[in-house]
């Protein structure tokens, strides 16, 4: 009973994860792309035209809505705060490093879950990656690696996240032909804006309460043997993994897996490069979205970082495809890793404690 | 008793101020936080290392007293 009443909200929030994920996907989202803030993030910095890649140009609600389901859950418990100061441009540049090795691997540590879940097997070698790279973000950390403590800012500063997205919103309700719109590729498949909407806000919500986060998990496993968000994590692979197999989706292997390659050795690399960059921001991309809904104004800067990194991505072809990592893309993971592990080691000083 | 101030820092390092605090001291430490996500965190470490946590709120500060 304890265990339900100390665990239950998180393994709660990452079943609901998990079968919206498949829901998602049966609406009209890419395969084994319920979820992925990497993805979505790219989509829309396509939709805003801020590249031009055809293929992944769409303002996905689902983004929207997590960080408006954070917002209203934040507010509703009390837990909406303005703040931020942080390092704002070091966890930008951090951001737009996670966003690179998420778009080598393709997808962010919650779509490598849900690509685990429909027996994608690259995604394991991507996990084995991420554990790396939140290895190595654990070593900084226990070395006294800190960004600086945040301050309390205006009400209005730590709206903003919201309000963005709520603008965002209204330009895709009444000013679509402002925005680019996928006519084939994964940016052309998607649930209706309606029920994509509510699976944001749902997921929002359930985040914000529950702090589900996919670093988080591994993390605090590792750091203070405590397997909470852990739970969380393995909720949403079990909930995928039942939902693929009842609709017959499941699909064991390498090779012909949806939206991802097999390059083994790219794969985690990418996902070092998120895993590390990831636990040095305090958590995943989806945990930055939830913060950012709460008021916390560094992980909305950590927020634009992906946003405007996946821009990159495109621009300078540096995101993988189904054929495979681009050798733009490979330097660009390896300069991302050693700018990323440079900000870990100047960031590190000996302990006050 | 010793105080650790860890107001305003990321996840997890408030935790991890707790940890290495309770390290050198391991009859008890009280720790300064400002928000829930610490507070939750903290306490669960604390309790699966057999203390005991008491809350007391002035404002956003939350001081977290850690004792066996």
């Amino acid at each position: 009973m304890r265990f339900i009443k100390q665990h239950g909200l998180v393994i709660g929030t990452g079943l609901v994860v998990g079968i919206i994920a498949i829901v998602l996907v049966a609406l009209g989202n890419p395969a084994n792309m319920g979820f992925c803030i990497a993805c979505f993030l790219r989509d829309i910095a396509g939709g805003v035209g801020l590249h031009r890649a055809e293929i992944v140009q769409y303002v996905r609600p689902e983004i929207l809505g997590l960080v408006l389901g954070a917002l209203l859950m934040s507010l509703f418990g009390k837990e909406f705060a303005p703040k931020g100061g942080s390092a704002p441009l070091t966890r930008f540049i951090l951001g737009f490093a996670v966003m690179v090795g998420a778009l080598m691997f393709l997808g962010c540590p919650l779509r490598m879950v849900i690509r685990i879940g429909g027996g994608d097997l690259n995604a394991v070698v991507g996990l084995v990656g991420f554990v790396v790279g939140i290895l190595l973000g654990i070593f900084f950390l226990n070395k006294g690696f800190t960004l600086r403590r945040t301050y309390n800012l205006p009400a209005l500063e730590g709206y903003m996240p919201s309000i963005i997205s709520i603008a965002l919103l209204l330009v895709l309700a009444f000013g679509a032909s402002l925005l680019f719109f996928s006519t084939s590729g994964p940016g052309s498949m998607r649930a209706p804006v309606v029920a994509a909407l509510i699976a944001g806000l749902v997921v929002g919500a359930l985040a914000q309460r529950s702090r589900l986060c996919m670093v988080g998990g591994i993390r605090d496993a590792v750091m203070f043997k405590d397997g909470h968000l852990l739970y969380g994590f393995i909720a949403i692979f079990v909930a995928v993994l039942l939902g693929n197999l009842i609709v017959g989706k499941f699909n064991l292997g390498f090779a012909g897996q949806p939206v991802a390659h097999t390059d083994g050795l790219w794969n985690a690399m990418g996902m070092v490069v998120t895993g590390f960059g990831s636990v040095l921001l305090g958590g995943c991309p989806l945990r930055q979205l939830i913060l950012a809904g709460s008021g916390n104004t560094d992980s909305g800067i950590a927020v634009v970082g992906m946003t405007v990194g996946a821009a990159f991505c495109h621009n300078f072809g540096l995101a993988s495809s189904v054929d495979g990592p681009t050798a733009n893309g490979k330097i660009a993971v390896i300069i991302c890793l050693v700018v990323v592990a440079a900000i870990a080691l100047i960031n590190t000083r000996k302990s006050e404690a | 008793m010793k105080q650790v101030d860890a107001c305003g820092r990321a996840c997890p390092e408030p935790v991890l101020m707790t940890k290495q605090a309770l390290k050198a001291s391991p009859e008890g430490v009280q720790v300064l936080v400002d928000n829930a996500v610490a507070v939750g965190n903290i306490t669960r470490f604390a309790q699966n290392g057999g203390y005991q946590v008491e809350d007391a709120v002035s404002g956003e500060i939350h001081t977290l007293t850690i004792k066996k």
